[in-house]
Formats: structure tokens, sequence, C-alpha cells
């Protein structure tokens, strides 16, 4: 049964054949070939690896980038491809983000075109996996601190530090870290293999059990001087990267909150209780349509993002309040969606529970809720409000 | 080589469809269109053979209006290289698209033509054998696995009859019907959707296609079936009976 997404304000209309057929693909992928795995991959805490080939062979790695191998979508496409991703599970979606937003990306837009021709055909076609180091256990939300250090060494770098909470890590075939150089923070190339890079594994999560979440350790890992990713001066070259995520998350998190509100819908019009179906009383009902309301909100936010993506307007502040505001409205669908369901919404075979738990992180990777305030606070008022390091 | 597609665009396979109040027409307002999933199998068919072949041109036709350009870009999106339209606004019956297509077949000179064997829509299944004889050639029904010779002069077909599995061969050119189990059609990918962009839909007019005669059948009106009634839970061989006998059905 293919999914009914809700589309109150007729939205589709709005969007073009090919966007439509984007979706569309994406969607039936999600439905036949991954649902069919999220749950129980989630209930082992594993990623389901088996996926990835089908993944690259759809064109979903780096699928909005051109040229390598890439499929070269706009970034309306590329959004409902992530909403679509998401609505099966964030950690889906998190992988794809990672290997095309993060990873990809930076290589692409700060890279030599050895470095892309090298590393993107092969990242577009799943043959390797790549991860972003950026933040680090003392550093998360204020990533300019960074202490990873990278220091030249004749024709090398020998870089050291620690790096957390990186998706893809313990699978990752080459890593992007970006570490203090010469007084400023820039990306270089590690790959997997090399003396004095290791992952540890992050077990015990209770949120996003479908990813791979991983500590990065270097300890005087050497690398060749043309593993530096050249353009990248400073904060700014991450933050380009990060941009493109969180693009991708405002995205996503509609679709967990789709996946959330059709099934409180399905459930409350088939359990009847007192009588009647419980969609028949008042609360519920308020509920369901506290529900489609903010994501009918969501989904326009996010065209309208994404039009402007296009023409190349976007302001980074105007992602920063999608992501915000998209992932606390798909959180509030989750926990609305789990209280429609009752006892119910505690089970694996439901899918409210999941995406509750996997979106408490969706809430706080890619810039916490609360940083995302601080930005717009910043740019409204004119006042920096990140406190004295800030 | 060339293959030729015949598809059809149908509502999405679950869609709920209305009848209107008058029982005149369905209400398709806000339903979704797809590629008749069979005829979706068709192109699946034809892509595999030009991925087994190499030097093999695929190419997608359809009968309709502007909005059927949508399923011969997810054709396309598969991975077939043109496309065909036939532009015509309402109804046709069976026997004028068969004439429809037969013309498209004289210009475009396949050596196999791959239909679905129904569309699901109104589940006739007539065009394409209609076509078949039109044309004077071949054909093969319900096809669940083709296999064209070394020189591409005739095909193996499985077929799925009702005693079980029939295997006829034929010469090319030829008709093929595809069945549910003849492949498992693949998603259209990110490029390949790109790539259908800048692909060619040539259009005809349907008055450039000859005479099509007039229609034989029409469609007079649209009844919903009645609700089946709720069903009776007995307890024992003996209540069964009782209920059956109190039905006057034994």
């Amino acid at each position: 049964m293919t999914f009914k997404a809700p589309d109150y304000y007729q939205l589709d209309e709005l969007y073009s054949d090919e966007e439509l057929l984007v979706r569309s693909s994406v969607r039936k992928f999600v439905e036949e070939r991954a649902l069919p795995l999220l749950p129980a991959c989630f209930e082992e805490g594993r990623f389901p690896r088996e996926l990835i080939g089908e993944m690259a062979e759809l064109g979903l790695l780096g699928a909005n980038l051109e040229g390598y191998g890439c499929a070269g979508i706009g970034p309306v496409a590329y959004g409902l491809a992530l909403q679509e991703l998401e609505r099966g599970d964030s950690g889906l979606r998190s992988f794809v983000s990672v290997q095309g937003s993060l990873g990809m990306y930076a290589i692409y837009a700060h890279g030599t075109e050895e470095q892309k021709s090298r590393w993107l055909p092969e990242l577009a076609a799943g043959k390797k996996i790549v991860c972003f180091g950026l933040t680090e256990p003392d550093f998360g939300s204020n990533p300019s601190g960074l202490q990873t250090r990278a220091d030249t060494a004749g024709d090398e770098y020998i870089l050291n530090g620690n790096k957390m909470w990186i998706t893809n890590g313990s699978i990752a075939d080459v890593a992007v870290i970006w570490a203090q150089c010469d007084g400023e923070i820039s990306g270089f190339l590690v790959e997997s293999g090399t003396p004095g890079f290791s992952s540890t594994t992050q077990k015990g999560k209770w949120s996003l059990r479908t990813s791979d979440t991983a500590e990065l350790h270097l300890e005087d890992c050497r690398i060749p001087s043309d593993c530096r990713l050249p353009k990248t001066t400073g904060l700014k070259a991450p933050l380009m990267c990060l941009n493109q995520a969180r693009y991708g998350i405002a995205w996503g998190a509609v679709g967990a909150a789709m996946a959330c509100y059709s099934e409180a819908l399905d459930y409350a019009g088939s359990r009847v209780q007192f009588g009647s179906p419980i969609s028949s009383y008042q609360l519920v009902q308020q509920k369901l349509v506290d529900m489609l309301s903010a994501i009918t909100a969501s989904q326009l936010r996010c065209q309208r993002l994404g039009r402007l993506k296009e023409s190349g307007a976007v302001r980074p502040q105007q992602i920063s309040l999608a992501k915000r505001d998209n992932v606390a409205m798909a959180l509030e669908c989750a926990r609305n969606t789990r209280d429609v369901l009752g006892a119910n919404g505690i089970m694996e075979e439901y899918q409210c529970g999941r995406h509750m738990r996997n979106l408490e992180s969706v809430k706080t990777y890619e810039g916490t809720h609360d940083i995302h305030t601080l930005i717009l606070g910043n740019d409204i008022t004119g006042i920096s409000a990140f406190g004295e390091g800030g | 080589m060339k293959l030729l597609v015949t598809l059809k665009r149908t509502p999405q396979r679950d869609a709920r469809i209305r009848i209107s109040p008058e029982g005149a027409a369905l209400d398709l307002e806000n339903v979704q269109f797809e590629v008749n999933p069979f005829d979706e199998l068709a192109v699946e068919e034809a892509l595999r053979i030009k991925e087994a072949r190499g030097e093999v041109e695929v190419v997608v036709v359809s009968v309709g209006a502007e909005e059927c350009e949508q399923q011969l870009v997810s054709a396309m999106a598969m991975g077939a290289d043109r496309a065909v339209r036939v532009h015509h606004e309402g109804e046709l019956d069976s026997l004028q698209i068969a004439r429809a297509l037969a013309a498209v077949v004289e210009r475009e000179e396949p050596d196999l033509v791959l239909s679905g064997k129904l569309a699901v829509d109104d589940e006739c299944g007539q065009v394409p054998a209609m076509l078949a004889g039109l044309l004077g050639w071949p054909q093969a029904s319900q096809a669940s696995d083709i296999k064209l010779s070394e020189d591409a002069s005739g095909a193996t077909v499985v077929c799925e009859v009702d005693a079980g599995l029939e295997t006829v061969s034929l010469s090319l050119p030829a008709v093929i019907m595809a069945d549910l189990r003849l492949n498992e059609p693949r998603y259209a990918s990110l490029p390949g959707i790109m790539k259908a962009k800048k692909k060619p839909i040539a259009t005809l007019g349907i008055e450039e296609l000859g005479e099509l005669g007039s229609a034989r059948s029409r469609v007079t009106g649209f009844r919903a079936l009645e609700d089946k009634p709720p069903g009776v839970k007995v307890g024992s061989v003996d209540e069964l009976v009782q209920a059956l006998e109190e039905k006057k059905l034994i």
C-alpha cells in the first residue's frame, strides 16, 4: 500500500513533475525495501548496510551535487527525497545526510580537482563511506574552540585529537577531520587504516539506533600534505557543510511527522472505546488537527525554503528556523501519536515510539534547538547571546 | 534492434475511486496516476533486453491527452530512450486504440512490441491482442518469462495459463504481453529522472494515423457494488445446518 501523505494545502500542485518523480521513487524504495528492515535494525542497534548499494543505485548519495557520478537534482527534489527517507527512519536519513551533505559536500566545495575525482565517484556509488569529524567531547555547540590539531612536519601533517558523536564513524573509509592548523580551522581527509587513526563505536544509544555513531581518535596520525582540503580556512568551511545538512533535516523531520500523523489517524479511526472509534471524540480530534496544522505549516516552510535555495537567495538563518521548528514540530507529533495510540504507542510494531526516540537526537544534532534559537535571536536583534567565548 | 512498449496512464493502484452521483462518470479529482503496473513490467522487460544485448532502442508509446506525458517520462526515467504520444482527448474503444497503435508500429517498425496483459483501470485486456491481429503478428499473452533467440529472429515465451505454464515459441516481430511474475520493475533512479527531462517525446495527432473506425462499444454508466451484508458466526455444525435451512439454502 503506497503511503498517502497528508497534503492539506495541495502543495503537490507546486512541485514539478521531476520533483514528484523523485519523491515517488524514494517513497517506493522506503516502503518496499527499507521499512520491512528498519524496526528490527532499530531493535538490534544495527545500521542496514545491505541498503547502501540500493541507495547508491537510486542515486541518493550526494544526489544534489553535479558531476562525479552524482544525480544533480535540485534542492526541492533533494528535500523531498530526504523527507521520504526520514519517514522510514531518522537513522537512515542521517546516513544519507552525512555521506552526501557533509562528507561529499565538503570534498565537493572545498577539495582539489584530484580529491574530488578520487573520492566523489566512489562515494556516490556507495563503494566508499565518508564521515564528518567536527564535534569533540568538549566542543559541541561551540566548534570554534575545537582542540584537534594538525601540525606541519615536512610534507606531512601530524594530527592529534578526539572526535565524538560521529555518524558513520566506524564504517567510514575516509573521514573529513576538522582541526586547528596555523591558527585556523581547516579540513583534512584521513583514510581508515592510517596509523594513529582509530574509531570506537558508541554503544548504548536509545536513539538513532539504525545509524552508526563513533568516537574517532587521532594519535600522531601522519597524513600527506595533499590530504588537506585547500579551500578551508576558518569555521565558515564546516558551517557551509552544516547548512546543507540542516536544510535536509528540515525536510526530513516533516517525513517523520507525516509517518506519525498517518499512524495516529489510522489508529484513531479503528480503535473503538465507549462504543465509538476514538477519532469521534473531541480530545482526539484536537490532537489530530494540531498535528495536521503543524505539518502543513512545516511543508509550506520547506517548499519556500527550497525555492529560496534554488534561486541562491537562502540565508543560513532561514535554514536555522526551519531546522529548529520542523524538528520540534515532528517531536511533538511523535509524542501526540504515542498518546493517541495509548499503550500500543510504546510497542515496536508501531512507528511513533521509534520516531520519538530518534527525534530527540535530531533535535540536538546539527545545531541544537537552543543554538538555532540564539542564531535567530542574534539575527533579529543584532545582539549575540552565545556567551563570552562566542 | 528496436522495442516498442505500449503504456497507459491509470489511477494509482490503491486509489479510492468514487462514482459521480448520477453514475455517469468516475470522479478522478485528487486521484494520483501512474504507469499501468502491467505496462511497467513490459518497460522493465524491454530495459533488461536492452541491457543484455546492447544495441537496442526502447521506445514507449501512449495514446492520450497531454497529462499522459508524465507516465511516458516515468518510463524514460526508468531508462526508455524516447517516447511517442498519440494525442487524443476523450473516449476511444479498444479497437480504435489498437488501430492507432498499429499505425505507430507501421511508422516505427519495431522488432517486438511489449505490453501489459491488461490495464488495471478497466481490465479489458483487449488492446495488445487486437494490435497483433491488426498487424498479422504472432502474440504471446500472460508472459512470465521471455527469451529472445541469439539472432533476435524469434522468442520463447512462458505463458501463465489456467492449467499451469505453457511454453510457446514465436517468430519476430511479435506482440508479447507481460504478466505479474515476469520481473520486478526497477525504481526510476534520480540520475535517470534527470536524464529523462532531455529525452524526446514526439506527439502525433490521432487524425494523422488514418481511419480508426467508429467506437463499437461505449460506457453507459457506473454503479458501485452493493455492500455485502455482514456474516454470522455459528457455534457448531448443527447450528450451521439449521442456519442454512432457515435461509432455504439447503
